[in-house]
């Protein structure tokens, strides 16, 4: 069955027709072009589907995309502001090495911010508790878990979501098959 | 995936009719985190998938201050139950057993319903709830029933409900003072993994804070469904609980185990592992006991 839905996706009033069988992760990837969020598992085992609905953390292959009706929808896309500077959390995986192949690190940049946006200053068993779902297999933790800590102490110093792009939501149409919206990170 | 309608019914007895309609080619979904994986590993394949999310009544999670009573609603996520206060304080077996199920993500969806129908062997949800003597309220075309949470499970992936039944609550009857309660998912890592076995201890001392009342000892892939060590549990009601009884106990418990080999372990290291953990969780609910003693 199709249906159409609305929701705020990465700060966006979007209007969607969907098919009841997709997944988030489709609605994303497949029809709306947003292609930085990665299907790993496909299962809710690795993570890299991870984006963030009403706050918190989900993974976009096992949430159908009949449920983000009326939510907020939160995706690595949203996080860079159109000026080109990248969020704290963004830039600290730079800067600190936290990335190797990079297919992994949408996920993990997702569910740091998940977390960091309720408590910029979660100690390291609290960040590894919540990253716990997200799998790298390029290489060990040790500077993802550094990276996420030094954006916590970044954040915990200068609360600004609004330097995140996630300021009043606009108005913009997305209808399935529209590619533009996958620009910003192609 | 396999395309199917998704009926969204606002109410349980909207539910139950709509499954009453499409019968056996209906699903209810909870959470969907092992619903969806089995739609798309085609282990599932309704035409009709009934979400059970928008149902106002079936999350509330609340304690009676009257009676003293819990209730939590089937589709409170693991997330919910590990993130209140409420079951932290006073229900610490149930966050030590949801705290670690699947991962932060898995948990925001994922509900402590949906764990129990599930019916694993596993079900890190189930031994809390069993240790507790929590009862499932079951609504279906035929009415109301409720069950103990212990008898939910017939075997690996199949409970007591009918078709067309829904888990709407458990309730957990008031706790008596100086009950200590703890759970270890035992396993090669936390996050990700299925237990190798689960541990879930229950005790209730009198006042002399040593001879126990009452004891729960509750196992995870220790057999086809979630069961109680019921000898090991007799050997300590009555009896001083010291270090040495709980590990008579966990001797008693892992004699009444029906572990097995499988993949993720062998049958003699669930064995000692149920020895040892019995005890090990049994002193932490003396510690508990204890401490709450010296705030009181």
């Amino acid at each position: 069955m199709t249906k159409t839905i609305s929701f705020i996706l990465n700060g966006d009033e979007t209007f969607c027709d969907i098919r009841d069988h997709w997944t988030l992760l489709h609605l994303l990837r497949e029809e709306l072009g947003l292609i930085g969020t990665k299907e790993g598992c496909g299962n809710g085992e690795c993570g890299a589907c991870t984006v963030i609905v009403d706050q918190l953390a989900v993974n976009s292959c096992l949430y159908l995309a009949a449920d983000v009706q009326g939510k907020q929808v939160q995706t690595i896309e949203g996080l860079a502001v159109h000026t080109g500077s990248l969020h704290p959390i963004q830039q600290s995986f730079v800067d600190n090495g936290g990335i190797q192949c990079g297919f992994c690190t949408p996920g993990m940049i997702m569910s740091a911010k998940a977390l960091l946006d309720k408590d910029p200053k979660a100690d390291q068993e609290a960040v590894k508790h919540a990253l716990a779902g997200n799998i790298c297999r390029c290489t060990g933790y040790v500077q993802i878990l550094d990276s996420v800590a030094a954006a916590g102490r970044q954040m915990a110093g200068k609360k600004t979501d609004k330097a995140a792009g996630f300021s009043d939501p606009g108005s913009v149409t997305r209808q399935p098959g529209d590619q533009t919206a996958g620009e910003v990170t192609r | 995936m396999k395309p199917f309608t998704y009926l969204i019914p606002a109410t349980v007895e909207e539910a139950v009719a709509l499954f009453g309609q499409h019968k056996e080619t209906a699903r209810y979904m909870a959470g969907g985190t092992d619903v969806i994986v089995k739609v798309k590993e085609g282990w599932m394949a309704p035409d009709y998938l009934i979400n059970l999310k928008q149902i106002p009544g079936l999350h509330d999670l609340h304690k009676n201050g009257a009676t003293g009573e819990l209730t939590i609603g089937a589709l409170v996520t693991h997330a919910e139950l590990e993130q209140s206060l409420l079951i932290r304080n006073e229900y610490p077996i149930i966050y030590d057993a949801v705290s670690n199920i699947g991962s932060l993500q898995v948990r925001n969806m994922g509900t402590i319903g949906g764990n129990l129908i599930n019916a694993v062997p596993s079900a890190d949800g189930a031994i809390p709830l069993i240790a507790l003597d929590g009862k499932a309220l079951l609504v279906g075309p035929d009415g109301e029933r409720s069950v103990m949470v212990k008898d939910l499970f017939v075997k690996p992936y199949e409970t007591v409900l009918t078709p067309g039944e829904i888990l709407t609550k458990i309730t957990i009857p008031a706790q008596v003072p100086r009950t200590g309660s703890a759970y270890i998912k035992f396993g090669r890592r936390a996050a990700m993994e299925l237990p190798l076995i689960g541990i879930g201890v229950l005790l209730v001392v009198d006042e002399d804070l040593v001879t126990c009342t009452r004891a729960r000892i509750c196992l995870g892939v220790a057999g086809p469904t979630p069961l109680r060590a019921q000898k090991a549990e007799q050997l300590l009601e009555g009896q001083p609980v010291t270090s040495e009884l709980l590990t008579e106990a966990g001797k008693l418990a892992a004699e009444e185990s029906q572990v097995r080999d499988s993949v993720r372990g062998q049958a003699w290291h669930r064995k000692e592992m149920i020895r040892v953990q019995v005890r090990r969780m049994g002193l932490r609910c003396l510690d508990i006991i204890i401490h709450k003693a010296r705030q009181a």
